[in-house]
């Protein structure tokens, strides 16, 4: 009798230790990331979408992404789109939040229209791409909870669900690549019935100022409907010392002018 | 002979800025040459309410943009362009829409030239908007508007938002449908049989203000006007006669609007005092989206909003107690398909306008747009409104982008 409640106890004080642990740990690696990540201060980067339909058909995007890095809060962005030239000029402006709903207005260059926009729509496609506007939106640690799943060499496999009710997911399974500044390499994303939806690899990585990893090409498959989008970067700068002004919305009719 | 030779200078000042450049990478310039080539055909299918009034309205027009910037984009010189032919010949007609330089610097922002600037948050009407001339033949909604010349000074705080001030050299008169045309009064006005109150004419040195911020869910804008307005007064004498001048007013607007989860909630209010004429109107409303219904992107927004002006029938865009429901449906898909489809209707009578706007991408440079707009039962009694109570029609246009 003994034996069998030290047995349990042991059991349970075990399963309690590794299950908090495999929570912390994914935190921590979340955490890890963010760090390795910290004081680029802002960077601005071409963009070329292109959008492929399961029949193979292309069609392509050009925008322009300015970040601004924020520690106390999320961060602030900036996008311009400069082709299809019929919505040339229409620009965001989006200030993230590490809790709550983000900030964001549009542009409207044909009527010269600054609208200050609801972000309640994370599930919904960017642009008719198979990126949602939660998988392009700064991604603050705040906005998940963590379960580390394993380690393969210097690749950390991290569940991530979103907290937010909202977001078309129930996990996303990350993975990262410890040995090269916890950069992302794997995202899977799994949908509200919990079936694979999407998966986006990352790869082209360049590495800036000895301490900034950003993968030059972004590929996201949609296993269900087989449509693709890939994302490539031109060479980002990180020199253009942005500021907060840069990131009003005066600074957003002057982008998309 | 005007255009030619601000093209000059344009060109000009683009040779002289790639060879100052070549000094600094930080002065890299930057320009870029668009155009849009537009096809459209309008057809009125009732019967003309007036003598010499078409049915058919076949027209063509051209919209060029050059646009030069430099020093990382802080200063930049930008252009767009306009002319349409028409069967009416009052809507055959050209504008600079813009033509200003600019400069911004940390935290101000100075333009100078002919430029347009869009105030409000409301979708059926836009009545705080004041700074440019509606384009009155271009549009039936009067979202189109004329190149004004202005400075604008805009200073951007940190904790007190934005202050925009501008001066206002020159007014623009607004041009109404010719004698072919639709969509007007029996006797056709010319623009240039409109007088002023101010004896400085059209040269009346004109104020404008605007402070502009947000806390948090609520954005919220307060400007104040003061000069010549952009809306003819109509007066009827007892002979029937129209009068019509451009009045001197003083004119104070409000923007308020909560975004507050999928709900955007909105408000628009002016009021305007001038010697003939005091009054307040506003606009109220709500936006609601159900983004994503379907998995795939689509989303449909529902409108829905009330319309006061205090004018009652004389307001010349006769919305004096009426209310207006809609919905936007955006498909999200790579052709950008969206459709908007409305109705304003009058609360004292049955008079409604129904209207439809329907737009899709072909390819990566050609645009196809589909709009209607259907008076129905239109009050005899409206006296503006009635006079367009013939004028449905059924607009098809394609654009070109080069």
């Amino acid at each position: 009798m003994k034996k069998l409640i030290f047995a349990i106890v042991a059991i349970f004080g075990v399963t309690a230790i590794s299950a908090q642990s495999a929570e912390e740990r994914g935190l921590q690696i979340a955490k890890a990331a963010e760090k390795a990540d910290e004081g680029f201060i802002s960077s601005i980067v071409d963009l070329k979408m292109t959008l492929k339909n399961k029949n193979g058909q292309t069609s392509e995007r050009l925008l322009v992404t300015r970040t601004l890095e924020l520690t106390e809060d999320g961060d602030k962005s900036l996008i311009v789109f400069n082709s299809p030239k019929d919505v040339k000029g229409t620009s965001t402006l989006t200030f993230t939040h590490k809790v709550g709903s983000d900030d964001q207005w549009l542009f409207l260059p044909s009527i010269k229209r600054v609208k200050r926009i609801s972000s309640n729509n994370k599930s919904g496609p960017f642009v008719g791409s198979e990126f949602a506007y939660e998988d392009l939106s700064s991604q603050e640690v705040e906005k998940y909870s963590y379960k580390f799943l394993e380690e393969k060499g210097s690749l950390l496999v991290v569940e991530q669900d979103p907290v937010d009710p909202k977001s078309g997911y129930t996990r996303r399974v990350v993975t990262y690549n410890k040995s090269k500044g916890y950069r992302l390499e794997k995202i899977e994303f799994y949908d509200r019935k919990n079936a694979l939806l999407k998966t986006l690899t990352y790869s082209d990585y360049k590495l800036y100022k000895e301490k900034f990893w950003r993968a030059l090409t972004f590929n996201m498959v949609n296993h269900q409907s087989n449509k693709e989008t890939l994302l490539k970067f031109s060479d980002y700068n990180f020199e253009a010392n942005l500021a907060e002004e840069d990131f009003t919305q005066v600074a957003l009719q002057r982008a998309g002018q | 002979m005007k255009t030619k030779h601000l093209l000059v200078l344009i060109v000009l000042l683009f040779e002289w800025n790639s060879m100052y450049s070549q000094d600094k990478e930080d002065n890299k310039v930057v320009h870029d040459f668009e155009m849009e080539l537009e096809s459209e055909y309008r057809y009125f299918y009732d019967d003309a309410l007036f003598e010499d009034q078409k049915d058919h309205f076949p027209s063509l027009a051209i919209r060029p943009e050059y646009n030069i910037n430099w020093n990382k984009g802080y200063e930049s010189i930008n252009f767009k362009g306009f002319f349409r032919l028409d069967v009416d010949d009052e809507r055959t007609h050209w504008d600079i829409r813009e033509l200003y330089y600019q400069k911004a610097k940390n935290n101000w922002e100075l333009s100078l030239g002919l430029k347009k600037v869009y105030w409000g948050v409301t979708e059926s009407n836009h009545l705080v908007d004041i700074i440019n001339q509606t384009d009155a033949v271009e549009t039936f909604d009067g979202e189109e508007k004329l190149g004004q010349p202005m400075a604008q000074f805009t200073w951007i705080t940190d904790k007190f938002g934005t202050f925009d001030f501008f001066y206002l050299p020159y007014h623009r008169k607004r041009t109404f449908a010719g004698e072919k045309g639709r969509l007007r009064f029996p006797v056709v006005i010319n623009k240039d049989d409109l007088t002023y109150e101010s004896s400085a004419q059209e040269w009346r040195q004109d104020l404008a203000f605007r402070w502009k911020h947000y806390f948090d869910i609520l954005d919220i804008g307060v400007s104040h006007f003061y000069g010549t307005g952009r809306e003819p007064l109509f007066t009827f004498d007892e002979t029937g006669n129209i009068n019509a001048f451009y009045p001197v007013i003083n004119q104070t607007g409000l923007e308020l609007q909560i975004t507050h989860n999928a709900f955007l909630w909105k408000l628009e209010s002016i009021y305007r005092h001038a010697k003939a004429q005091d009054f307040f109107a506003l606009v109220a409303g709500l936006e609601y989206t159900f983004s994503n219904i379907d998995g795939n992107g689509l989303d449909i927004g529902i409108l829905g909003e009330y319309l006061y002006d205090e004018r009652d029938e004389l307001a010349l865009n006769a919305l004096q107690n009426d209310v207006f429901f809609g919905s936007r449906i955006a498909f999200n898909d790579t052709q950008d398909t969206s459709i908007l489809i409305g109705g304003i209707t009058d609360l004292e009578s049955n008079s409604t306008i129904f209207s439809l706007e329907a737009s899709r991408r072909f390819g990566s440079s050609w645009t196809a747009e589909i709009e209607a707009r259907i008076f129905n039962e239109i009050d005899k009694n409206e006296p503006i409104l009635s006079n367009f109570r013939e004028d449905s029609f059924l607009r098809i246009s394609i654009s070109k982008y080069f």
